[in-house]
């Protein structure tokens, strides 16, 4: 097993000895995933530090925890400390209280003796363990489980309106010659050009003139005509054949029948690739969201983290961990979908 | 049921021409065949016959009925495209049920129908495969197979065969000729290979830039064909053609000169041809002879095709006319060599100088 892995990460072009280019394809690619995944991994393990290992100068790369001990006559667990005693052998400790820079230990097994030891000396005893309060406590405290509610209702009626609607534009765009075709298509590529912050305050206006103001509509609806999924499903349903939209009208099948039944299942590769950028930038929305949205009970996750982050005070172990939680989703659906991206098989009804 | 009427049809797209002036009455039951070069508009009228694109101008009836305005799916035809267009998402008998469905037939009718055409067509076994899963003559079959469920008025059948190998398209063209017998529906054919217009067409018409050439049986097209462009598009090899110049009237004819002085009898209606009028005459390949030296042209060899049955032979006369002779059996010639051929009177075909034929047999 580890002699196979070891294999793979170590191949070399011809097999023998090590030629320039697989030094630096090796760099460049073990580069690329720390690059890639360092990031990720980083959050999922800060994610189970407590507040104070979040703090702690070097930081660490795992998640600690402090060992303690009952010890009797002490009502609650004490911390226990490694300690390098003055005739130079060490011993693990309880420390019971700090004075100053001195502090008084005790050994567990023998709970009457209390040592003095100068803080100097001792170096909290700690094994890797994990802070899972920082996940069960939002669950209590934050309204974790209504914004999740919002949030997937968000994405998965965005992610389906974006889906029909999108389709439809682009078979009209790319099956059926009228006038003004190229012109209507330019006006869509053009859209594309405008980043949301140029029309975020007119957008505000209609929205919260038509009533949307603080409902989750307010955050579908001008989000789900995307040019990128116009362009995209309509570059993709140009490589259908019209023989088969011919053929399917020979077959008595009405326009949208053709539409529903033919063109629909042809581009599902495409779909799927839309449906997964869909859901991720719903999901991930952050700016629109909180505008349109400034009640409590209608946050979306992304919105929701936002109230962890105080003017004075940003609780960095409940964001690190709620990130990880609202992150599942998306990594799910990329998981599930990302075969269909793979698959096409719009070509092999021909030739 | 299944008569097809075209009136002075015409197709632009955009400034350009397609067809003019389109004439033709396709019988019940017959097999007609539009046989041109790439370009011509051969399949620009099937779309037109089958309602997928609508004509500039002209009126097109089915059984007597105008159908100019009625969309495709209304007409009651069938069509097998080039590239098959099977659904590629479908099994065989989704591609075949999806037309009856949509003419909202009831379930045992649309079993029954694609059970009948699968054992026709012995695609039974491939039913439940995708079109992917196909080769491309079971493709062909199903795409035969679907045209056939639905019970048309008449086929329409765009160059069904140009994507089989050379082998299978000989037996898939077997497999059509005895489906028209046994359906006897009209079927309309649209195709470039003159081999397969000849073998299956009970009428070929032969178009041209968007015109019709000549209409008729193939043995008549290759008999009598009406003009220069016919003769030399039907018939393999293609016909000899040499210019020359009518000197006078002979017996049932007039004598042409042609091959540097030599002078050739050729039939023609009387009047048809004045001396000093060029002329072209037209001799198939199949028709010249070898005969003894001083008998015939001299021709100088080329080329030679020993093809075993019969030997192709490309040649120059003396003045540089090309000359290309298939001779029966096995000829031992080789490139240089100086053979004399003959052709006969009656086999010579003779077009005036707008093309158009004015003599043959």
């Amino acid at each position: 097993m580890t002699g196979t892995v070891g294999q793979f990460l170590l191949r070399r072009r011809g097999g023998r000895g090590w030629h320039w280019t697989d030094v630096f394809t090796w760099v460049w690619l073990v580069g690329g995933l720390v690059l890639m995944f360092g990031p990720a991994l980083w959050l999922v393990g800060s994610s189970f530090k407590s507040p104070a290992q979040l703090a702690e100068f070097p930081p660490t790369l795992l998640p600690y925890v402090s060992r303690t001990a009952v010890v009797p006559g002490h009502d609650k667990p004490l911390p226990l400390f490694v300690v390098k005693m003055e005739n130079g052998e060490t011993r693990e400790l309880a420390e019971i209280r700090r004075i100053g820079i001195v502090a008084q230990m005790v050994d567990p097994a023998k709970p009457g003796e209390i040592v003095r030891v100068n803080i100097q000396n001792r170096t909290p005893a700690r094994e890797i363990g994990l802070a899972t309060g920082n996940y069960t406590e939002p669950f209590v405290h934050f309204d974790f489980l209504r914004y999740l509610q919002n949030s997937v209702f968000v994405t998965v009626v965005a992610t389906l309106i974006t889906l029909v609607t999108n389709s439809m534009a682009a078979f009209a765009l790319s099956k059926y010659q009228f006038r003004g075709r190229s012109t209507v298509m330019l006006l869509i590529l053009a859209t594309l050009m405008v980043p949301l912050s140029v029309i975020l305050v007119p957008l505000y206006s209609i929205i919260s003139t038509v009533g949307l103001f603080n409902s989750l509509w307010g955050v579908i609806l001008p989000t789900v005509a995307t040019p990128t999924g116009v362009f995209m499903l309509r570059q993709y349903m140009l490589t259908i054949p019209d023989e088969l939209l011919d053929a399917a009208r020979m077959d008595k099948a009405s326009e949208w029948q053709i539409y529903w039944r033919i063109i629909l299942p042809l581009t599902a590769p495409a779909l799927a690739v839309l449906a997964i950028f869909s859901v991720v930038w719903r999901w991930n929305d952050f700016l629109w969201p909180l505008i349109v949205l400034s009640r409590k009970e209608v946050y979306t996750l992304q919105v929701g983290l936002n109230t962890y982050a105080g003017e004075l005070n940003v609780q960095w172990h409940y964001i690190l961990a709620m990130t990880v939680v609202t992150m599942i989703p998306v990594v799910l659906v990329f998981v599930f979908l990302q075969r269909f991206i793979t698959t096409g098989i719009a070509g092999s009804g021909l030739k | 049921m299944g008569q097809i009427t075209l009136s002075g049809i015409s197709k632009n797209f955009g400034a350009v021409q397609v067809l003019e002036g389109i004439d033709l009455d396709i019988r019940k039951g017959e097999l007609v065949v539009f046989v041109g070069p790439s370009g011509c508009g051969k399949s620009t009228l099937l779309r037109l016959i089958a309602g997928l694109d609508k004509p500039t101008g002209g009126t097109i009836a089915i059984d007597g009925r105008d159908v100019t305005p009625v969309p495709a799916a209304d007409r009651g035809l069938a069509m097998v495209f080039q590239s098959y267009a099977l659904y590629p998402h479908m099994s065989v008998r989704q591609n075949m049920a999806f037309g009856l469905e949509n003419a909202h037939l009831p379930r045992p009718e649309i079993d029954a129908r694609i059970a009948e055409a699968s054992r026709m067509l012995e695609i039974a076994k491939l039913l439940d495969r995708r079109p992917g899963q196909l080769s491309g003559g079971q493709r062909q079959r199903v795409a035969i197979g679907r045209a056939i469920v639905r019970n048309p008025t008449a086929f329409l059948l765009d160059e069904p065969l140009s994507n089989l190998d050379a082998e299978l398209r000989v037996s898939m063209r077997a497999e059509l000729a005895a489906l028209h017998q046994r359906l006897g529906t009209t079927m309309v054919y649209v195709t470039h290979d003159q081999v397969e217009a000849m073998t299956l067409a009970d009428r070929i018409v032969v178009l041209r830039a968007g015109r019709i050439e000549q209409v008729d049986t193939p043995l008549a097209l290759f008999n009598a064909p009406a003009n220069v462009f016919v003769a030399g598009f039907i018939g393999a090899p293609n016909m000899n053609f040499i210019q020359g110049v009518v000197r006078g009237p002979v017996e049932g004819g007039v004598a042409v000169t042609a091959f540097d002085g030599r002078v050739v009898p050729v039939d023609a209606a009387a009047g048809a041809l004045a001396p000093g009028d060029a002329v072209t005459l037209g001799v198939r390949p199949h028709h010249l002879r070898r005969v003894g030296p001083d008998e015939g042209l001299p021709v100088t060899v080329h080329l030679v095709e020993a093809l075993g049955a019969e030997t192709v032979v490309h040649g120059r006369t003396a003045e540089g006319q090309r000359i290309l002779a298939v001779l029966a059996g096995q000829e031992p010639l080789a490139s240089g060599d100086v053979i004399a051929l003959a052709f006969e009177r009656r086999q010579t075909h003779a077009f005036d100088k707008d093309g158009l034929r004015v003599a043959g047999n």
